[in-house]
């Protein structure tokens, strides 16, 4: 998994939008495959799209996250969502004002509420699993 | 015919670049874009002579009674009624489709009657229907289509039995541009007394209704789709049938006589609008069905027509191409499937390209399932598109394919 310090810089480096999505594919295609087992309704992420599956993790205490989509674009913003909620504790969950970060990574406009592909859908489905896991 | 590049020039946003490149607006089957003429007669009501209708004793009252009247009358021309009270202003077809369905429907069906319907219809032609089959007892009958989206006339006859007492079919597919013979379907449903349904959403915006002609008893469509503005609707019902219908909603603007206890109700159109209506809307989609006629419904069938053509001709030099729906008169409405691309990640790169495209189920999810997909991409046309506007999108299409190879 990409820490999101590089991904910020490399996508920092890209000007135009095919160079910056042509990353993201290649960012998708490094994403670890989601085995079949989890693509099922119980790990689906509703409103979206395209399919997205949502599996969280926890290693002592701290989550991560693994994801998978049936588009090839919106794998690519799964790894990006994942890259920033890997390995954190469900308070520094919490924290993360993930808007932010996708707008320094000049993102935005695909977690906006109003955008078809819905991956604020996924991120709400991270928060409502680090709530479930401090209960 | 009239000369599409010229008729560009009355819609402003078409005019605009997005993401810095001409708009190539293909997503006009969700909503159209509107005329100049529909936003400054709005703006001007707005401005100069709003009042709200059918209260007034000053000039201003009067006088907007008066546009809110005419643009009914407007809609009944348009769509040959015999005579303005049986048009009912709504909030969009979907909530025409809804009176229907709770001021006639679960007024008249009983256990064991049943409702058909078609594969094609859009959700606002589904639901309401099942929650009425629900309520009542009923049996929602379903007729088949054909893989290439082709209405089969066996299907529908088979499946219209003495027990079916509504039809309500779409008379143009939104997802597969199918044109549904409606006067046909009249015609052999009420010879078993079944009353008639149409949603016209799409088939108003590409070809002239003629409800005598049809002879449905109820029909449906929105005045978003006219190139008219939101929030406006309309349904038609035979006037006989509107009079024998008790109000949907309750309120003010809809009443005969009114005591503490007991209510007797005005006659249709008003008992069907309560409460204030889109004044300024329906005033609007007057001005756009206006628009419409000036251009002459043939004349925008024709070039719808001849965008179909050229669009089918354009799409071949795209490999792996799959129309989905694939009938040579259907209307301008195309969904696809482009090799094993996403429609999502097609979308995201068509998107930069300003080349608006829809994708997902399109509020007919059991259609899109049935056809074999989950989500599929649409380019749909209206008056305004233009031969360059297919010519982008094939290029646009063909850059999504380098990119997702």
């Amino acid at each position: 998994m990409e820490d999101i310090e590089i991904i910020s810089d490399n996508l920092s480096m890209l000007d135009d939008w095919e160079d910056k999505y042509q990353y993201l594919i290649e960012l998708g295609e490094k994403l670890p495959p989601l085995e079949d087992k989890y693509k099922t309704d119980e790990w689906k992420v509703s409103g979206c799209q395209s399919q997205v599956w949502l599996v969280p993790e926890n290693h002592d205490g701290k989550l991560s996250f693994r994801g998978d989509s049936d588009a090839i674009m919106v794998k690519g913003i799964i790894a990006v969502i994942m890259a920033i909620y890997q390995n954190k504790s469900a308070q520094e969950i919490k924290k993360i004002a993930v808007e932010k970060i996708f707008a320094k990574l000049g993102l935005q406009e695909h977690l906006s509420l109003s955008r078809r592909n819905g991956m604020m859908s996924m991120v709400d489905k991270i928060r409502h699993y680090a709530e479930e896991f401090v209960k | 015919m009239y000369d599409v590049y010229k008729i560009r020039q009355d819609f402003p946003i078409l005019q605009k670049l997005i993401e810095g490149k001409p708009n190539v607006y293909l997503d006009s089957a969700a909503s159209a874009q509107k005329p100049k003429a529909v936003i400054n007669k709005m703006n001007n009501v707005l401005k100069n002579s709003y009042a709200n209708v059918h209260r007034g004793t000053y000039a201003l009252s009067d006088n907007i009674t008066d546009e809110y009247e005419k643009a009914r009358i407007i809609v009944q021309k348009f769509l040959n009624a015999r005579s303005a009270q049986e048009i009912v202003f709504t909030r969009n077809a979907t909530e025409a489709i809804n009176l229907v369905a709770y001021s006639w429907a679960m007024e008249n069906l009983h256990p064991g009657d049943e409702i058909l319907i078609s594969e094609a219809e859009h959700h606002a032609n589904l639901i309401p229907w099942q929650i009425v089959c629900q309520k009542k007892g009923c049996a929602l009958r379903v007729f088949k289509i054909g893989d290439d989206g082709a209405y089969l006339p066996h299907e529908f006859t088979k499946s219209l039995s003495e027990k079916v007492k509504l039809v309500a079919v779409t008379a143009m597919s939104n997802v597969l541009g199918t044109i549904f013979p409606i006067k046909d379907i009249a015609a052999k449903a009420h010879k078993i007394g079944a009353k008639v349904l149409i949603d016209a959403c799409q088939a108003a915006v590409h070809q002239k209704i003629d409800v005598q002609d049809i002879d449905c008893d109820f029909l449906a469509f929105s005045g978003h789709k006219t190139y008219g503005p939101t929030g406006i609707g309309v349904l038609y019902g035979k006037l006989e049938l509107l009079k024998s219908m008790p109000p949907y909603q309750t309120g003010g603007d809809m009443v005969d006589k009114v005591t503490y206890q007991y209510t007797t109700y005005a006659e249709p159109p008003s008992r069907f609008e309560a409460g204030t209506p889109a004044i300024v809307e329906a005033i609007g989609l007057g001005t756009a069905l206006r628009y419409m006629q000036k251009l002459g419904l043939e004349n925008i069938a024709l070039h719808e027509q001849e965008l179909v053509k050229y669009m089918y001709e354009k799409c071949q030099e795209i490999k792996d191409f799959k129309h989905i729906g694939s009938l040579p008169n259907k209307g301008g409405v195309f969904s696809f499937q482009v090799g094993n691309i996403h429609p999502q990640d097609l979308a995201y790169v068509l998107g930069k390209e300003g080349v608006a495209i829809r994708i997902g189920h399109h509020c007919a999810e059991p259609l899109v399932e049935r056809m074999g997909y989950n989500s599929v991409a649409r380019a749909s046309f209206g008056l305004y598109t233009t031969k360059e506007d297919i010519d982008a999108f094939v290029a646009a299409v063909a850059k999504a394919q380098k990119f997702f190879r």
